[in-house]
Protein backbone atom coordinates (compact mmCIF):
# COMPACT_ATOMS: atom_id res chain seq x y z
CA UNK A 1 0.00 0.00 0.00
CA UNK A 2 1.55 3.21 -0.82
CA UNK A 3 1.31 5.88 1.95
CA UNK A 4 3.34 9.05 2.95
CA UNK A 5 6.74 8.10 4.30
CA UNK A 6 9.19 10.55 6.60
CA UNK A 7 13.02 10.50 5.68
CA UNK A 8 15.81 11.76 6.59
CA UNK A 9 18.29 10.45 4.27
CA UNK A 10 21.67 11.85 5.78
CA UNK A 11 22.72 11.42 9.59
CA UNK A 12 26.07 10.92 10.57
CA UNK A 13 27.43 8.36 14.05
CA UNK A 14 30.20 8.97 16.51
CA UNK A 15 31.88 7.51 13.69
CA UNK A 16 32.47 10.99 11.48
CA UNK A 17 35.25 12.88 13.24
CA UNK A 18 33.22 15.91 12.76
CA UNK A 19 29.93 14.24 14.28
CA UNK A 20 29.21 14.62 18.50
CA UNK A 21 30.31 11.00 20.56
CA UNK A 22 26.36 11.66 21.56
CA UNK A 23 25.40 10.24 18.12
CA UNK A 24 25.61 6.62 19.20
CA UNK A 25 22.92 4.19 17.84
CA UNK A 26 20.12 4.28 20.51
CA UNK A 27 20.35 7.81 20.69
CA UNK A 28 19.93 8.26 17.24
CA UNK A 29 17.25 6.03 16.35
CA UNK A 30 15.37 7.52 19.59
CA UNK A 31 15.62 11.02 18.23
CA UNK A 32 14.43 9.99 15.01
CA UNK A 33 11.40 8.16 16.79
CA UNK A 34 10.92 11.29 17.98
CA UNK A 35 10.93 13.64 15.08
CA UNK A 36 8.85 10.56 13.52
CA UNK A 37 10.69 9.96 10.68
CA UNK A 38 9.77 6.41 9.59
CA UNK A 39 13.04 5.94 6.96
CA UNK A 40 16.64 7.04 8.17
CA UNK A 41 19.51 6.68 6.21
CA UNK A 42 23.24 6.50 8.30
CA UNK A 43 25.87 8.50 5.93
CA UNK A 44 29.33 8.66 7.99
CA UNK A 45 32.48 9.99 6.04
CA UNK A 46 33.93 7.70 3.93
CA UNK A 47 33.30 4.37 6.29
CA UNK A 48 30.15 2.40 7.01
CA UNK A 49 31.59 0.69 10.50
CA UNK A 50 28.84 2.05 12.30
CA UNK A 51 26.12 0.58 10.18
CA UNK A 52 25.73 -2.87 11.59
CA UNK A 53 25.17 -1.56 15.23
CA UNK A 54 22.64 1.03 13.98
CA UNK A 55 20.65 -1.54 12.05
CA UNK A 56 20.28 -3.38 15.21
CA UNK A 57 19.28 -0.38 17.16
CA UNK A 58 16.77 0.83 14.25
CA UNK A 59 15.60 -2.87 14.12
CA UNK A 60 14.52 -3.36 17.76
CA UNK A 61 12.41 0.11 17.34
CA UNK A 62 10.79 -0.09 13.90
CA UNK A 63 12.48 2.13 12.32
CA UNK A 64 13.64 1.66 8.76
CA UNK A 65 17.37 2.28 7.76
CA UNK A 66 19.26 2.52 5.04
CA UNK A 67 22.84 1.70 5.09
CA UNK A 68 24.32 4.72 3.56
CA UNK A 69 27.98 6.30 3.11
CA UNK A 70 28.67 9.81 2.39
CA UNK A 71 31.71 9.79 0.06
CA UNK A 72 34.68 12.32 -0.89
CA UNK A 73 35.68 12.33 -4.38
CA UNK A 74 39.21 13.50 -5.32
CA UNK A 75 36.92 16.90 -6.45
CA UNK A 76 36.38 17.14 -3.10
CA UNK A 77 32.79 16.47 -3.64
CA UNK A 78 30.47 14.41 -1.06
CA UNK A 79 27.93 11.93 -2.71
CA UNK A 80 25.58 10.31 -0.68
CA UNK A 81 25.38 6.64 -1.09
CA UNK A 82 22.25 4.48 -0.58
CA UNK A 83 21.70 0.72 -0.33
CA UNK A 84 19.50 -1.93 0.94
CA UNK A 85 21.60 -4.20 1.99
CA UNK A 86 24.65 -4.12 5.05
CA UNK A 87 27.00 -5.85 2.69
CA UNK A 88 26.85 -3.39 -0.71
CA UNK A 89 27.70 -0.63 2.03
CA UNK A 90 30.34 -2.59 3.31
CA UNK A 91 31.21 -3.30 -0.10
CA UNK A 92 31.75 0.16 -1.09
CA UNK A 93 33.85 0.70 2.01
CA UNK A 94 36.55 -1.77 0.92
CA UNK A 95 36.50 0.44 -2.31
CA UNK A 96 36.35 3.61 -0.75
CA UNK A 97 39.44 2.42 1.74
CA UNK A 98 41.77 1.16 -0.95
CA UNK A 99 40.95 4.83 -2.13
CA UNK A 100 41.77 6.74 0.95
CA UNK A 101 44.93 7.63 2.71
CA UNK A 102 46.40 9.73 5.65
CA UNK A 103 45.64 8.69 9.52
CA UNK A 104 43.24 10.66 11.37
CA UNK A 105 44.68 12.86 14.15
CA UNK A 106 41.81 13.18 16.92
CA UNK A 107 43.15 16.60 17.94
CA UNK A 108 42.61 18.23 14.78
CA UNK A 109 39.87 16.15 13.13
CA UNK A 110 38.38 14.61 16.06
CA UNK A 111 37.53 10.72 17.38
CA UNK A 112 36.45 8.44 15.18
CA UNK A 113 34.59 6.06 17.65
CA UNK A 114 33.11 2.74 16.63
CA UNK A 115 30.67 1.27 18.73
CA UNK A 116 28.38 -1.62 19.31
CA UNK A 117 24.53 -1.29 19.88
CA UNK A 118 25.00 -0.43 23.30
CA UNK A 119 27.08 2.69 22.42
CA UNK A 120 29.89 0.89 24.08
CA UNK A 121 33.18 1.08 22.30
CA UNK A 122 34.49 -1.19 20.04
CA UNK A 123 37.65 0.94 19.36
CA UNK A 124 38.72 3.56 16.89
CA UNK A 125 38.95 3.87 13.19
CA UNK A 126 42.42 5.38 12.27
CA UNK A 127 41.83 6.09 8.64
CA UNK A 128 41.54 10.00 8.10
CA UNK A 129 37.84 9.52 7.12
CA UNK A 130 37.81 13.27 6.63
CA UNK A 131 40.04 13.15 3.94
CA UNK A 132 39.15 12.92 0.24
CA UNK A 133 39.58 9.49 -1.45
CA UNK A 134 41.14 8.93 -5.59
CA UNK A 135 37.62 8.13 -6.74
CA UNK A 136 36.29 10.89 -9.43
CA UNK A 137 32.79 11.79 -9.03
CA UNK A 138 32.22 9.59 -11.89
CA UNK A 139 33.72 6.63 -10.64
CA UNK A 140 32.06 7.00 -7.00
CA UNK A 141 28.64 7.56 -8.94
CA UNK A 142 29.41 4.78 -11.25
CA UNK A 143 30.76 2.27 -8.13
CA UNK A 144 27.27 3.18 -6.39
CA UNK A 145 24.99 1.95 -9.08
CA UNK A 146 27.45 -1.11 -9.45
CA UNK A 147 26.20 -2.14 -5.85
CA UNK A 148 22.72 -1.45 -6.72
CA UNK A 149 22.75 2.24 -4.39
CA UNK A 150 21.40 4.95 -5.06
CA UNK A 151 23.84 7.98 -5.33
CA UNK A 152 22.52 11.91 -4.40
CA UNK A 153 25.11 14.64 -4.73
CA UNK A 154 24.94 16.29 -0.83
CA UNK A 155 24.24 19.63 0.13
CA UNK A 156 24.55 21.03 -3.41
CA UNK A 157 23.74 24.79 -1.96
CA UNK A 158 26.89 24.30 0.71
CA UNK A 159 29.86 26.77 -0.59
CA UNK A 160 31.96 23.95 0.40
CA UNK A 161 32.93 20.07 -0.47
CA UNK A 162 29.23 20.33 -2.89
CA UNK A 163 29.22 19.21 -6.30
CA UNK A 164 28.38 22.91 -7.10
CA UNK A 165 30.76 24.65 -4.97
CA UNK A 166 33.86 22.45 -6.41
CA UNK A 167 32.07 21.52 -9.85
CA UNK A 168 30.56 25.15 -10.59
CA UNK A 169 27.27 22.95 -12.07
CA UNK A 170 25.59 19.46 -11.85
CA UNK A 171 27.54 17.88 -14.80
CA UNK A 172 25.26 16.84 -17.69
CA UNK A 173 26.65 13.23 -17.91
CA UNK A 174 26.56 12.48 -14.16
CA UNK A 175 24.19 10.02 -13.31
CA UNK A 176 23.14 11.14 -10.41
CA UNK A 177 19.55 9.70 -8.82
CA UNK A 178 18.86 12.97 -6.90
CA UNK A 179 20.22 16.19 -5.44
CA UNK A 180 20.28 17.09 -1.87
CA UNK A 181 19.47 20.46 -0.19
CA UNK A 182 20.16 21.30 3.01
CA UNK A 183 18.51 22.64 5.84
CA UNK A 184 20.14 26.27 4.90
CA UNK A 185 18.06 26.52 1.86
CA UNK A 186 13.73 26.28 1.20
CA UNK A 187 13.09 24.29 -1.34
CA UNK A 188 11.14 26.53 -3.14
CA UNK A 189 14.62 29.07 -3.18
CA UNK A 190 16.43 25.91 -4.43
CA UNK A 191 14.09 25.20 -7.35
CA UNK A 192 14.52 28.72 -8.18
CA UNK A 193 18.11 29.05 -7.84
CA UNK A 194 19.05 25.40 -9.50
CA UNK A 195 16.37 24.76 -12.10
CA UNK A 196 17.42 21.26 -11.29
CA UNK A 197 16.47 18.69 -14.16
CA UNK A 198 17.29 15.77 -11.43
CA UNK A 199 14.73 15.38 -8.33
CA UNK A 200 15.68 17.41 -4.63
CA UNK A 201 15.96 15.83 -1.75
CA UNK A 202 15.74 17.87 1.74
CA UNK A 203 18.34 16.24 4.67
CA UNK A 204 19.54 17.34 7.79
CA UNK A 205 23.28 16.07 7.51
CA UNK A 206 22.94 16.07 11.47
CA UNK A 207 26.23 16.05 13.10
CA UNK A 208 24.10 16.05 16.63
CA UNK A 209 21.08 14.74 17.99
CA UNK A 210 19.00 18.22 18.15
CA UNK A 211 19.40 18.23 13.98
CA UNK A 212 17.79 14.90 13.12
CA UNK A 213 15.27 15.69 11.17
CA UNK A 214 15.66 19.31 11.24
CA UNK A 215 14.45 18.96 7.28
CA UNK A 216 13.43 16.25 5.97
CA UNK A 217 11.42 14.72 2.40
CA UNK A 218 8.29 13.02 2.37
CA UNK A 219 8.18 10.08 0.16
CA UNK A 220 4.69 8.09 -1.27
CA UNK A 221 5.95 5.02 -1.49
CA UNK A 222 5.32 1.21 -0.31
CA UNK A 223 8.00 0.96 1.81
CA UNK A 224 11.57 1.91 2.46
CA UNK A 225 14.09 0.42 -0.33
CA UNK A 226 16.36 1.56 -2.79
CA UNK A 227 13.67 0.34 -5.59
CA UNK A 228 10.82 2.32 -4.10
CA UNK A 229 12.54 5.45 -3.81
CA UNK A 230 13.92 5.00 -7.11
CA UNK A 231 10.24 4.96 -8.43
CA UNK A 232 9.42 7.67 -6.34
CA UNK A 233 12.14 10.03 -7.90
CA UNK A 234 11.27 9.19 -11.24
CA UNK A 235 7.60 10.02 -10.72
CA UNK A 236 6.97 5.95 -11.59
CA UNK A 237 3.81 3.58 -10.69
CA UNK A 238 2.14 6.05 -8.43
CA UNK A 239 5.33 7.14 -6.24
CA UNK A 240 6.86 10.57 -5.94
CA UNK A 241 8.05 13.24 -3.56
CA UNK A 242 5.47 15.17 -1.62
CA UNK A 243 6.70 18.72 -1.18
CA UNK B 1 50.83 39.35 -23.08
CA UNK B 2 50.20 36.52 -26.05
CA UNK B 3 49.66 32.86 -24.58
CA UNK B 4 52.23 31.77 -26.67
CA UNK B 5 55.05 33.74 -25.37
CA UNK B 6 53.92 32.51 -21.61
CA UNK B 7 53.74 29.13 -22.40
CA UNK B 8 57.35 29.85 -24.21
CA UNK B 9 59.24 31.50 -21.47
CA UNK B 10 57.51 29.35 -18.66
CA UNK B 11 58.46 25.95 -20.15
CA UNK B 12 54.60 25.33 -19.91
CA UNK B 13 53.39 21.83 -21.62
CA UNK B 14 50.30 22.15 -24.27
CA UNK B 15 47.98 19.22 -24.12
CA UNK B 16 44.98 20.58 -26.62
CA UNK B 17 44.21 23.78 -28.66
CA UNK B 18 47.70 24.16 -30.36
CA UNK B 19 46.02 26.83 -32.93
CA UNK B 20 44.03 28.62 -30.15
CA UNK B 21 47.86 29.97 -28.74
CA UNK B 22 47.56 33.66 -30.35
CA UNK B 23 44.77 34.53 -27.12
CA UNK B 24 46.26 38.08 -25.41
CA UNK B 25 46.18 37.25 -21.79
CA UNK B 26 45.31 39.97 -19.29
CA UNK B 27 45.81 38.40 -16.10
CA UNK B 28 45.16 35.58 -13.89
CA UNK B 29 43.17 33.55 -11.55
CA UNK B 30 44.26 30.73 -9.49
CA UNK B 31 41.57 28.70 -7.72
CA UNK B 32 40.31 24.85 -7.64
CA UNK B 33 36.48 25.76 -6.70
CA UNK B 34 34.51 25.93 -9.99
CA UNK B 35 31.60 28.46 -8.38
CA UNK B 36 34.32 30.59 -7.00
CA UNK B 37 35.90 31.09 -10.75
CA UNK B 38 32.83 31.65 -12.62
CA UNK B 39 32.28 34.13 -9.63
CA UNK B 40 35.44 35.74 -9.50
CA UNK B 41 37.51 35.42 -12.73
CA UNK B 42 37.83 37.92 -15.52
CA UNK B 43 37.60 37.48 -19.39
CA UNK B 44 41.17 36.97 -21.07
CA UNK B 45 42.24 35.71 -17.70
CA UNK B 46 44.57 32.60 -17.63
CA UNK B 47 42.97 29.70 -14.96
CA UNK B 48 45.54 28.37 -12.82
CA UNK B 49 44.14 25.46 -10.86
CA UNK B 50 44.32 21.33 -10.00
CA UNK B 51 41.07 20.49 -10.71
CA UNK B 52 40.48 18.12 -13.49
CA UNK B 53 37.16 17.03 -14.20
CA UNK B 54 35.71 18.34 -17.42
CA UNK B 55 33.92 21.40 -15.82
CA UNK B 56 36.97 22.87 -15.82
CA UNK B 57 36.50 23.51 -19.97
CA UNK B 58 33.05 24.73 -19.93
CA UNK B 59 33.90 27.09 -16.85
CA UNK B 60 36.81 28.23 -18.92
CA UNK B 61 34.19 29.08 -21.87
CA UNK B 62 31.59 30.48 -20.23
CA UNK B 63 33.97 32.91 -18.63
CA UNK B 64 35.89 33.75 -22.02
CA UNK B 65 39.13 32.42 -20.38
CA UNK B 66 42.75 32.14 -22.89
CA UNK B 67 43.63 28.85 -21.25
CA UNK B 68 43.86 26.17 -18.39
CA UNK B 69 46.82 25.55 -16.67
CA UNK B 70 47.17 22.37 -15.01
CA UNK B 71 49.48 22.50 -11.73
CA UNK B 72 51.44 19.92 -10.00
CA UNK B 73 51.29 17.53 -13.13
CA UNK B 74 48.23 16.76 -12.73
CA UNK B 75 47.07 13.97 -15.20
CA UNK B 76 43.13 15.50 -16.69
CA UNK B 77 40.78 13.02 -16.65
CA UNK B 78 40.44 11.72 -20.01
CA UNK B 79 37.05 12.87 -20.80
CA UNK B 80 37.97 16.55 -19.87
CA UNK B 81 41.25 15.71 -22.59
CA UNK B 82 38.74 14.99 -24.70
CA UNK B 83 36.46 17.91 -24.16
CA UNK B 84 39.32 20.43 -24.64
CA UNK B 85 40.39 18.68 -28.50
CA UNK B 86 36.28 18.89 -29.26
CA UNK B 87 36.31 22.72 -28.21
CA UNK B 88 40.00 23.39 -29.86
CA UNK B 89 40.37 25.08 -25.66
CA UNK B 90 44.13 25.40 -24.99
CA UNK B 91 44.46 22.72 -22.30
CA UNK B 92 47.85 23.15 -20.64
CA UNK B 93 50.16 21.60 -17.84
CA UNK B 94 53.35 22.61 -15.44
CA UNK B 95 55.21 20.59 -13.18
CA UNK B 96 55.19 23.30 -10.64
CA UNK B 97 52.62 23.95 -8.24
CA UNK B 98 50.28 26.58 -8.07
CA UNK B 99 51.99 28.77 -5.96
CA UNK B 100 54.88 28.57 -7.99
CA UNK B 101 53.32 28.99 -11.30
CA UNK B 102 51.27 31.58 -10.09
CA UNK B 103 54.22 33.79 -8.63
CA UNK B 104 56.17 33.13 -12.11
CA UNK B 105 53.42 34.19 -14.32
CA UNK B 106 52.67 37.42 -11.55
CA UNK B 107 55.97 38.38 -12.52
CA UNK B 108 55.94 37.88 -16.11
CA UNK B 109 52.87 39.74 -16.57
CA UNK B 110 53.61 42.78 -14.11
CA UNK B 111 57.21 43.17 -16.61
CA UNK B 112 55.73 43.51 -19.78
Amino acid sequence: MLRELKTDFHIHTCLSPCAELEMSPLAIIQQAKIKELDIIAICDHNSAENIPALKQAADDYDICLLPGMEVTSIEEVHILALFDAIESALQLQEIVYANLSGKNDEDAFGMQVIVNVHGEVLGFNEKLLIGASNLTVDETVRTIHSLNGLAIAAHIDRDSFSLISQLGFVPEELELDALEISPLISYNSALKKYNPRLPLTNSSDAHNLKDIGKTYTTLYIEKGTVSEIKKAFLQKEGRKIIH
Amino acid sequence: MKLKNIINELNIEVLSGQDQLDGDVKGAYTSDLLSDVIANSKADDLWITMQKHQNIIAVAKLKDLTGIILVNDREPDQETIKKAKDESFPLLATKLSAFEISGKLYTLLKRK
